[in-house]
């Protein structure tokens, strides 16, 4: 096994598994490394809090491991509650819903939380809280859902974390509040020794920050790499319902007919065994994870 | 030097931004020498991912734009007279495809077309 420091992997993820009576994540594999975005993506019901909370720690899973920051290394020594919880104050964590007590001001949940962490920066936060304009002594319950996200983000930003985990921080939040939080997760990958795990179904989020995805349907991962790898391999095609042979429609991925035509999906590579009057253009991540969920439903 | 990326174009980012560099280069507002911004501060301004940026400038440098210097950063190269010719003839080739095209749709005659040509050569003092 090598030594993850060295080739720069914040976050490894390895045959993940949980079994729920309802619901079974399979096999959950990816890498993160130091530097970049990852998005996080899949429909609801998908897995992805359930993976993210097996990162967290917050769940245990049934099969597969979780490696963070680079101790991998067979020659280290086993890990204590102390080791982990100082892997574990390197994360900023924001999630769907703050874990704080809601009767708390937000100047309580800091005083709170500061001790947790060991370098807690208090000059930093303050100059967050400010940022997003959020009011020392309002209390929790009074935030509106973009101010709750806002003050886990400063939370997350205020102990120099390496390693930010977001579980859907944009759902919910308008156009103006998403574009500033995507503005803050840019900034803080401009250092090449930080990271972030970011699930969404807002795929427009990630279309342009994200630079690797991993791609969660049913449980199971479709994929995990680079974004642009992804949406390269696939093009949207579109047609008139007599254009294709019943070959060709098998190569349509999300196949669906109507009254004047079809729309699908294909494989760039296989772009040459349908004909040329279809139109073609690049697929957007919304249109991929339909048509992909559509596929897995029709082939089911 | 001024990047900007249309986020409603069929081509991708990445080669939305290696062809404003390199049109710069060409224009001349990029010189030889030039330190181009570092890949993860254009990133940030830009709001793209690394990747996209790190991707516009690998490429650059195979085609022999700019020079990536391990810590320090990417440089334009000086420009090469080849190049230049080449990116010269293919804008050329594209302006007079669509007059052509345009020529075709509207019935003008190709005699007609290549007098146009003439009179504007002559116009410019392009001779």
């Amino acid at each position: 096994m090598n030594d993850l420091s060295e080739t720069g992997l914040i976050l490894k993820v390895q045959g993940l598994g949980k079994h729920y009576p309802s619901f079974d994540l399979h096999d959950i594999d990816f890498d993160l490394p130091q530097g970049y975005i990852m998005g996080f993506i899949g429909p609801n019901g998908a897995g992805k809090t359930t993976t993210i909370k097996s990162i967290l720690g917050l769940i245990r899973p049934d099969q597969g491991q979780v490696t963070l920051f680079a101790s991998i290394n067979p020659a280290a020594p086993p890990e204590t509650p102390q080791s982990c919880l100082a892997k574990h104050s390197r994360i900023g964590v924001v999630m769907d819903r703050p874990l704080y007590n809601e009767d708390w001001t937000v100047r309580q949940i800091a005083r709170v939380l500061a001790p947790f962490y060991p370098k807690w920066d208090d000059q930093k936060f303050q100059q967050y809280i400010s940022r997003f304009a959020l009011s020392p002594d309002k209390k929790l319950k009074e935030l509106s859902r973009g101010m709750q996200v806002k003050l886990q983000l400063a939370v997350a930003l205020s102990h120099h974390a390496d390693l930010l985990i977001l579980d859907e921080p944009t759902s919910g939040l308008d156009p103006v509040a998403r574009d500033e939080i995507c503005d803050l997760l840019c900034e803080f990958v401009s250092d090449p020794h930080k990271s972030v795990l970011f699930s969404t179904h807002i795929t427009a989020d990630l279309e342009k920050i994200a630079d690797y995805l991993t791609f969660i349907l049913n449980g199971r991962m479709v994929y995990s790499g680079s974004k642009d790898d992804l949406l390269e391999k696939y093009v949207r095609v579109a047609g008139g319902l007599d254009d294709l042979t019943p070959q060709q429609q098998a190569l349509i991925i999300g196949y669906r007919a109507y009254s004047s035509g079809f729309e699908g999906m294909c494989l760039a590579s296989h772009l040459q065994q349908l004909p040329r009057q279809l139109l073609t253009e690049p697929v957007t991540l919304d249109e991929l994870i339909v048509y992909m969920h559509k596929g897995e439903a029709q082939h089911a | 030097m001024k990047i900007i990326i249309s986020n409603r174009s069929d081509r991708p980012i990445y080669e939305q931004i290696k062809q404003q560099i390199r049109d710069a280069i060409f224009a001349g507002l990029l010189e030889a020498g030039d330190l181009l911004p570092s890949i993860r501060q254009l990133a940030r301004d830009l709001q793209v991912s690394v990747i996209t940026i790190t991707r516009a400038y690998n490429d650059l440098e195979q085609e022999g734009f700019i020079n990536n210097v391990q810590g320090k950063g990417c440089y334009v190269l000086p420009r090469n007279q080849e190049l230049l010719r080449e990116h010269a003839r293919q804008k050329v080739e594209q302006g007079l495809g669509e007059a052509v095209d345009a020529a075709k749709a509207g019935g003008i005659p190709k005699a007609e077309l290549m007098e146009m040509l003439d009179i504007l050569c002559r116009e410019e003092h392009y001779e």
